[in-house]
């Protein structure tokens, strides 16, 4: 037997130190990136666009790509939109009785979801190309829009599914046509799970640097419109980071420091909103 | 009176703030057949459960009370909660044959109680699944995944896995409630035959089962016990008012 | 709002939804046919064997040969599984079967947001903490020599970033095995662990490799992070503290300068093509077995 209780211990120890990993893990890359950025973190990155020899570590900020980050994820966030709630709408009232069908796009959205951001940037990058528009926040959209596309959908379909049957049912008793079924019932229903979809999409949008690396360009100035080229956030890390001037590379642990807090604050909300989803529910 | 194998004395169980049972007193006799009756949702699962410390399982359950299993005090035993539990053989509700085959569903507790090797194995698994009634139609086919028998032979051969780690109690939680009625009427004879070396305690709300098997009766409303007394009292002179009206179908 | 409008806007609504579910199953399709049509160029030129297994990669001498990118790539991939596997099997299980609730509660936001963190931010850490440590530390325990940036830095980066996914899933996976099942284990006398080892995970194998299988997709397209970290340095990689040059971070760096050599842009959307094939083949395959374990309980 005491082998036995021997294994049980050694196991016990390991799942223990495994857990507890997750939260050193976790610790050790927020504190490293805390530490590493917080000192060069100043007004002046938040405020201020690149200067003259900023490359070179004279004066100036990231805010062109704090902004170009916010422009492109939000402009992806509405296409996107676009075609995420149409879609999980039908998935759950137009096509309700047909579940294979349901099925069969829940599978390709689920392909769609693994398909690896690089491969999006390269068939945005085509698409780009075929369309005729040059590298610009558009094309940046229309790229990040595809990508983060399944994301939304699968965190809508979600809470969509979990309407009760019955609740649709009254509303088309009562005459309602299917798009007042949609959006006066189900859209009202699952608006906090909505909004945590959409978040969710949008930090995976707004951190993501291999869809928009071909597609987006690189500029030291604010955007003023769709067809001009914009920085983004983590694309300004990667590039400053490419840097052999200390001073740059500096500017790009602040510049993470920033994409960091964002991302922290996006979970953060996610969190709250769906602690809230449920509470209400039950 | 008989022999007394198990006695429950002034069990009290919470699940968080509910109270799933209150007071209960049960004394259940050596190798008899034990039924605990009454409508479902009534503490009989729970206090199956308790009885062989399943319910630890559940973190968030508050116990008091004792439970004497031959006047060893389970609840608040030393012992290894393991060898506990095989004292007691449990038959669920459906049959939940192991993802392996037929005869290392019934090594399995066999193994763990150290006993190695198919050679050594063999005259086991082959004595509880005739105990179980189902060697004759698994015999040539020992190594087939369990799964692939029918629902009324994987409960048999859950009876033979519980039956091989030898028991001195089979615990039998509704045993027959998902079989065909030939299957359960296997099942129940089977019950009449172990009764000679098992003590058995069957839960149950089907009245029938109880009036064809039991010994002993107790019945639970509630998370209380009403009332317990051999068979023939307790169908034939129910003392009390709630029994009468159970009896006669008055609420289920 | 009369009748006719409200039926008139449904029926609009209801085209408008069609054209969406249409676009969006076609979507897989439109994405390989334009990677495949842009490689054609380069499949007409080299023989597919060639393309796959030669390691002479001089792209302006119209030399394509993607042999060490596809190691590099295999290597980092294994690494990052292999390193992960062990964290998220014992994470899975104990926050199944052994935590209470509490533990759950408290995890549930630690695993988001590792999951959430964006694949830069990592790769800044790996620059940080995980390249150094390689190269003076790790290597030389090892007896090499090395500046850090290696393949073993990527899969490390990698494991990293793989622990949420999985973990996930394998919790998921673990919470369908039935509680009948460990209480008819347990009251044969099995312990906990015993009955994890004998009948959960016996149960739940087929899921659990699925898992890891849609890790391995996952970790096969990972770009950025592991680009930071790697090296990328063209050539079979003979340990894995050399550096590497896997096949996402080809694309992603030469993307780009490229434009001028059709048959370099052929090459690269060829490598796209490629990695898509790779990992939506695993994720199909993951996918489907997972959907028939879940159909069964």
């Amino acid at each position: 037997m005491w082998w036995r209780k021997l294994e049980e211990k050694i196991i016990y120890l390991l799942m223990v130190i495994s857990v507890a990993s997750l939260v050193i893990l976790l610790l050790a890359v927020l504190t490293s990136i805390f530490v590493k950025g917080a000192p060069y973190l100043s007004w002046e990155m938040v405020s201020q666009t690149p200067k003259g020899g900023y490359y070179f570590g004279r004066e100036g900020g990231v805010l062109n790509a704090i902004v170009g980050s916010l422009y492109l994820s939000l402009g992806a966030i509405l296409l996107s939109l676009a075609f995420s709630l149409p879609l999980s709408l039908a998935m759950n009232i137009h096509l309700r009785a047909r579940p294979k069908i349901v099925n069969r796009i829940r599978f390709v959205l689920d392909i769609l979801w693994g398909i690896p951001s690089i491969v999006y940037g390269a068939f945005g990058f085509t698409l780009m190309i075929y369309l005729g528009i040059k590298a610009s926040l558009l094309a940046g959209i229309i790229t990040v829009g595809i990508f983060i596309m399944p994301i939304m959908v699968r965190g809508m379909d979600e809470v969509m599914k979990n309407v009760p049957v019955s609740l649709i049912e009254s509303a088309f008793s009562l005459g309602s046509t299917r798009m007042e079924v949609a959006f006066k019932v189900m859209v009202r229903q699952t608006i906090p799970g909505i909004a945590t979809a959409i978040l969710l999409a949008f930090g995976r949008g707004i951190g993501d640097v291999a869809s928009v690396l071909f597609t987006t360009g690189y500029t030291d100035n604010v955007p003023t419109s769709l067809t001009q080229q914009t920085a983004t956030l983590p694309l300004a890390v990667f590039f400053q980071l490419g840097s052999p001037i200390p001073e740059v590379q500096n500017r790009a642990y602040a510049s993470a420091l920033i994409l960091t807090v964002i991302i922290l604050v996006i979970s953060i909300a996610v969190r709250f909103l769906s602690n809230k989803y449920y509470s209400n529910r039950h | 009176m008989e022999d007394t194998k198990i006695s429950i004395q002034n069990l009290n169980l919470w699940f968080g703030k509910l109270k799933i049972l209150n007071e209960i007193n049960i004394e259940i006799p050596e190798k008899k057949v034990t039924v605990i009756l009454g409508p479902s949702g009534c503490g009989k699962t729970t206090l199956m459960r308790t009885m062989n410390r399943l319910v630890d399982l559940q973190g968030n359950a508050k116990i008091s009370g004792k439970i004497m299993l031959d006047g060893e005090d389970i609840l608040n035993t030393k012992r290894d909660i393991t060898l506990v539990r095989q004292k007691m053989g449990l038959l669920s509700q459906r049959p939940t044959t192991l993802p392996m085959s037929i005869f290392n569903n019934v090594a399995y507790g066999l193994r763990l109680k150290g006993i190695r090797g198919r050679k050594k194995l063999w005259p086991h698994v082959e004595k509880h699944l005739i105990e179980a009634n189902l060697w004759d139609e698994v015999k040539d086919r020992l190594n087939d995944p369990a799964s692939r028998l029918s629902i009324g032979q994987q409960q048999r051969l859950c009876l033979a896995r519980g039956l091989a780690v030898s028991p001195e109690i089979i615990l039998a939680d509704e045993p027959t409630s998902s079989l065909d009625p030939i299957s359960a009427s296997v099942i129940e004879n089977q019950f009449f035959k172990l009764k000679e070396n098992y003590t058995i305690v069957l839960v149950t709300h089907i009245m029938r089962q109880a009036k064809r098997i039991a010994d002993y009766v107790v019945f639970m409303y509630l998370g209380d016990v009403i009332e317990q007394a051999p068979v023939d009292e307790f169908f034939n002179n129910p003392q009390h008012k709630m029994t009468r009206e159970y009896l006669r179908g008055a609420f289920y | 709002m009369n009748y006719k409008t409200r039926k008139l806007k449904d029926q609009l609504v209801s085209l408008w939804i069609r054209f969406m579910v249409l676009l969006v199953v076609a979507l897989p399709l439109i994405i390989a046919f334009s990677l495949l049509y842009k490689s054609w160029l380069i499949l007409g030129h080299s023989s597919l064997s060639e393309l796959l297994f030669s390691s002479v990669w001089r792209p302006l001498a119209g030399e394509f040969g993607f042999f060490p990118f596809i190691v590099s790539s295999v290597w980092v991939t294994f690494i990052g599984l292999i390193l992960t596997t062990p964290i998220c099997l014992f994470s899975a299980i104990f926050l199944t079967y052994y935590g209470s609730r509490h533990l759950l509660r408290f995890m549930q936001p630690v695993i988001d947001i590792l999951a959430g963190i964006p694949s830069v931010i990592y790769g800044v850490w790996g620059i940080l903490v995980i390249v150094p440590a390689i190269g003076k530390y790790l290597a030389p325990m090892f007896g090499y020599e090395s500046s850090g940036f290696s393949i073993m830095a990527g899969g490390i980066v990698l494991s990293v970033m793989l622990i949420p996914f999985i973990l996930n899933i394998l919790i998921e996976i673990f919470r369908t095995v039935h509680q009948d099942l460990f209480d008819a284990s347990l009251s044969l006398g099995a312990s906990k662990w015993q009955t994890i080892k004998h009948v959960v995970l016996r149960k739940s194998f087929a899921g659990i490799v699925s898992a890891f299988g849609l890790g391995l997709s996952r970790a096969f397209g990972e770009t950025i992070a592991v680009l930071m970290v790697v090296g990328n340095v063209v050539g079979v990689p003979e340990n894995l503290f050399q550096p590497g040059y896997p096949l996402p971070a080809l694309i992603a760096n030469n993307y780009g300068e490229m434009l001028s050599i059709p048959m370099f842009d052929s090459a690269l959307m060829f490598a796209a093509l490629l990695l898509m094939v790779v990992v939506v083949v695993f994720n199909i395959i993951s996918r489907r077995t997972i959907i028939y374990l879940e159909s069964k309980h």
